[in-house]
């Protein structure tokens, strides 16, 4: 979507606003550095200089602690400055607040800023009204995407499982309020993944998704039947008063993963969770932290893969390091 | 004042006259129409050669944003816009701020309409006090102090039985209900059509069942009581499926469309483009081309501008926090110009979608070139195509996903009870 957004006239990356319509040279770009950077600070001193001089703003319209805290490490393990901003819930705030608020940071003289917010779009809304110069990376807007958690996902498989060519990956849970699943999705599609599931009851599979490249399965072993990979989404646990879901326990009982489910699996098959993950609602409590169960992985290697991201947009080869 | 328009080609939805010939215009009403010049001397004559004469535009729906949000439009900035355009008579819808609820509101605007002059401005009064959908407004006050309909425009109703009284009771006095039809616990709040495009942009998807499940509901009514019901602004192929079976049976249903839900379609929302957000929805490709199917049947007797004009500001907001509607005044008569040119309908037929069929949606006597009529006209050139350009947009609305769009023609002059308030400023 909107690749000329995102990507200068050379094809590199200018904003994060989603995976939808990266190309797979610059998404494997993207991954290769990541485990690059992983090399280059694995001793005890973690730090790079890559982005000494540079001032990164995280502005977060919607509450995190984890996702803001792994883009503050990646951002610092560059050198760059870093400033937190948590604004208060913005669904009822004017337009020209919120470009208020973006206008005002940037005449702080940032350079990136890390945009967080509970509506679709808001990152393409702060793309398109950001000063030259001045880029966007997408943690996540509304249900549409939350590029670095599909990046750093797709970095997790390739690890473990190796490229997604020829694997079968499933997400599971509550797809239609997740812009996990829809970078998930796009990255998996980018990389040529074949076999991609989603499993959830139908109220929580948005009308059309098979066009995205999916199939559909409302049964979960069915959903699981052979699959490499196991994505499960969180699920808000509000769910049920906006009639989605009759319980949290009926849910658990029809696509909880569980020890029993987990021992149908095949033997490598893995299981990811993007966290924070609900016990005994996604999850069996006791499989969270299982030898096949690659979350706190996934965790580490968001901090690599936002600093391959951050580098590539303002590092030294960069579009604004270009001298034309 | 006396005015000919010579030489054009006369559409008149009402006669069927369709041949060129002679409009003569005196005292502000039609004095005749006819294949030959008429007799008698004429203040002015308007050279109509290559040019379509046609009733002035009667348009179902339009905010002029007066009372209440004057900081997006006013009935100075968009009575000029709609004269450019060839619109003679407006309808305005009652969720103004306060709304048309009363004879005061009613009286209100009446005044600012009077003072504005140089259009006919319709009101449909609130089918419920305050629009609130929980008791009966004084419909028979509203329509004693000039009220042409009543409806509730988007506000839902508490319940299904408030419905039914609010029909029978407007039906006593002879007032068709113009029904938004949306249920407003289906659309959730939503603001795409609910299918691919809203998944993969994330926004909070509008079911077709949101906009079919109203119709079903007014349908029901409508044969329980035979009182006459308006639907306005379908957005569905199912929509137009029902109202036309509605209409083979007898019962009294008409509907109309927004022009833009005729070109326009959810895939338009590509990169969060906000001036593509509008309720209804814009829909898929099958549900646009059955819009336009019915339009060239009949089922869908009236074309729209569905006219709202936001200040820029309202539009600057990630997609889903943006206010909803297009600013469609200036687009309505070259969008119909362009169904003509694909073929859907005929130029008459184009003259009574945009004039007859709404003014009879209205019950009132326009929309026609009958001798005696108020003469309300424009005149078009139907092949001089232009660029839609921001420094021609007359609006205080810029909200229109149509800049930079080639429209086939336009209006190139519009009289007003016999005054020409409009004139385009090229000569060629």
């Amino acid at each position: 979507m909107t690749p000329s957004l995102q990507l200068d006239q050379h094809g590199r990356l200018r904003h994060l606003l989603t995976m939808d319509g990266l190309p797979r040279q610059l998404v494997t770009d993207i991954l290769d550095r990541a485990a690059q950077l992983a090399q280059a600070t694995t001793g005890p001193d973690k730090k790079l200089p890559n982005l000494r001089g540079r001032t990164v703003v995280n502005l977060f319209f919607e509450a995190s602690t984890r996702t803001r805290s792994t883009f503050e490490v990646a951002a610092k393990r560059l050198s760059a400055d870093v400033i937190n901003l948590q604004v208060a819930s913005s669904s009822t705030a004017k337009g020209e607040t919120l470009l208020d608020t973006l206008k005002t940071m940037e005449s702080m003289q940032a350079d990136l800023f890390v945009i967080r917010h509970d509506a679709s779009g808001a990152a393409h809304f702060f793309a398109e009204h950001a000063a030259p110069g001045v880029a966007i990376l997408n943690a996540g807007d509304g249900r549409h995407a939350h590029p670095t958690q599909g990046l750093l996902d797709l970095y997790t498989i390739r690890a473990h499982k190796g490229a997604p060519e020829n694997l079968r990956v499933a997400i599971v849970g509550d797809v239609l309020h997740s812009r996990v699943a829809r970078s998930d999705i796009h990255g998996l599609r980018i990389l040529g993944c074949k076999d991609i599931r989603v499993v959830a009851p139908p109220t929580l599979v948005p009308a059309g998704i098979e066009q995205m490249g999916v199939r559909v399965f409302h049964e979960l072993d069915a959903g699981l039947d052979g699959v490499d990979v196991v994505m499960l989404l969180r699920l808000q646990t509000e769910r049920m008063l906006g009639a989605f879901l009759p319980s949290l326990g009926e849910f658990h009982r029809d696509f909880g993963l569980t020890r029993e489910r987990l021992a149908r699996l095949k033997p490598d098959a893995v299981v990811m969770h993007p966290g924070p993950i609900n016990r005994g609602v996604e999850i069996a409590g006791e499989l969270a932290y299982d030898a096949r169960s690659l979350i706190l992985d996934q965790v580490a290697n968001g901090i690599w893969v936002r600093m391959a991201v951050m580098d590539m947009i303002l590092g030294s080869d960069s579009p604004g390091a270009d001298p034309t | 004042m006396s005015l000919l328009i010579a030489n054009g080609r006369v559409l008149d939805p009402a006669s069927g006259f369709d041949g060129e010939g002679f409009v003569a215009v005196r005292s502000g009403r039609i004095e005749s129409v006819d294949a030959n010049r008429p007799a008698g001397t004429f203040d002015e004559v308007l050279d109509a050669r290559g040019q379509w004469v046609m009733p002035g535009v009667v348009d179902l729906a339009a905010r002029f944003r007066e009372p209440g949000a004057s900081h997006k439009a006013t009935f100075k900035s968009e009575t000029r816009a709609a004269q450019a355009a060839g619109i003679t008579a407006i309808t305005i819808p009652p969720d103004t701020q306060p709304p048309i609820a009363t004879p005061a509101v009613v009286d209100r605007i009446r005044g600012i309409a009077d003072r504005t002059g140089g259009l006919d401005v319709y009101l449909l009064g609130a089918l419920t006090q305050n629009l609130a959908g929980e008791s009966l407004a004084e419909m028979s006050a509203l329509r004693q102090s000039g009220c042409v309909g009543v409806s509730n425009a988007a506000a839902g109703l508490r319940d299904s039985l408030v419905g039914r009284r609010a029909l029978d009771y407007a039906q006593g006095l002879g007032l068709t209900v113009h029904v938004f039809a949306q249920n407003p616990a289906l659309a959730n709040r939503g603001c795409a059509h609910e299918g691919p495009v809203a998944t993969r942009l994330g926004l909070a998807p509008i079911p077709v069942a949101a906009e079919v499940s109203a119709i079903r509901f007014w349908i029901s009514l409508v044969e329980d009581t035979g009182a006459a019901v308006h639907f306005g602004r379908l957005s569905t192929a199912r929509g137009v499926e029902m109202v036309g079976s509605a209409q083979r049976l007898g019962l009294p249903v008409t509907a109309d469309v927004a022009a833009h839900q005729l070109f326009l379609t959810a895939d338009d929302l590509a990169g969060f483009n906000a001036m593509c957000h509008v309720l209804p929805p814009l829909r898929s490709a099958e549900d646009r081309d059955a819009l336009r199917a019915g339009v060239r049947q009949g089922i869908v007797g009236a074309v729209c501008s569905d006219h709202q004009p936001h200040e820029a500001d309202a539009k600057i907001n990630p997609f889903p926090l943006t206010e909803p509607g297009i600013s469609g005044l200036e687009t309505l008569l070259p969008l119909m110009l362009q169904m003509v040119e694909d073929g859907v309908i005929g130029p008459i037929q184009m003259a009574e979608r945009l004039a007859l069929g709404p003014a009879r949606v209205l019950g009132i006597a326009a929309g026609s070139l009958t001798p005696g009529a108020r003469a309300n006209v424009v005149v078009l050139d139907p092949a001089r195509p232009f660029d839609l350009r921001r420094e021609d947009w007359i609006s205080a609305g810029r909200n229109t996903p149509f800049l930079g769009r080639r429209m086939p023609g336009r209006a190139r002059f519009t009289l007003h009870a016999g005054e020409v308030v409009y004139r385009s400023g090229d000569s060629h």
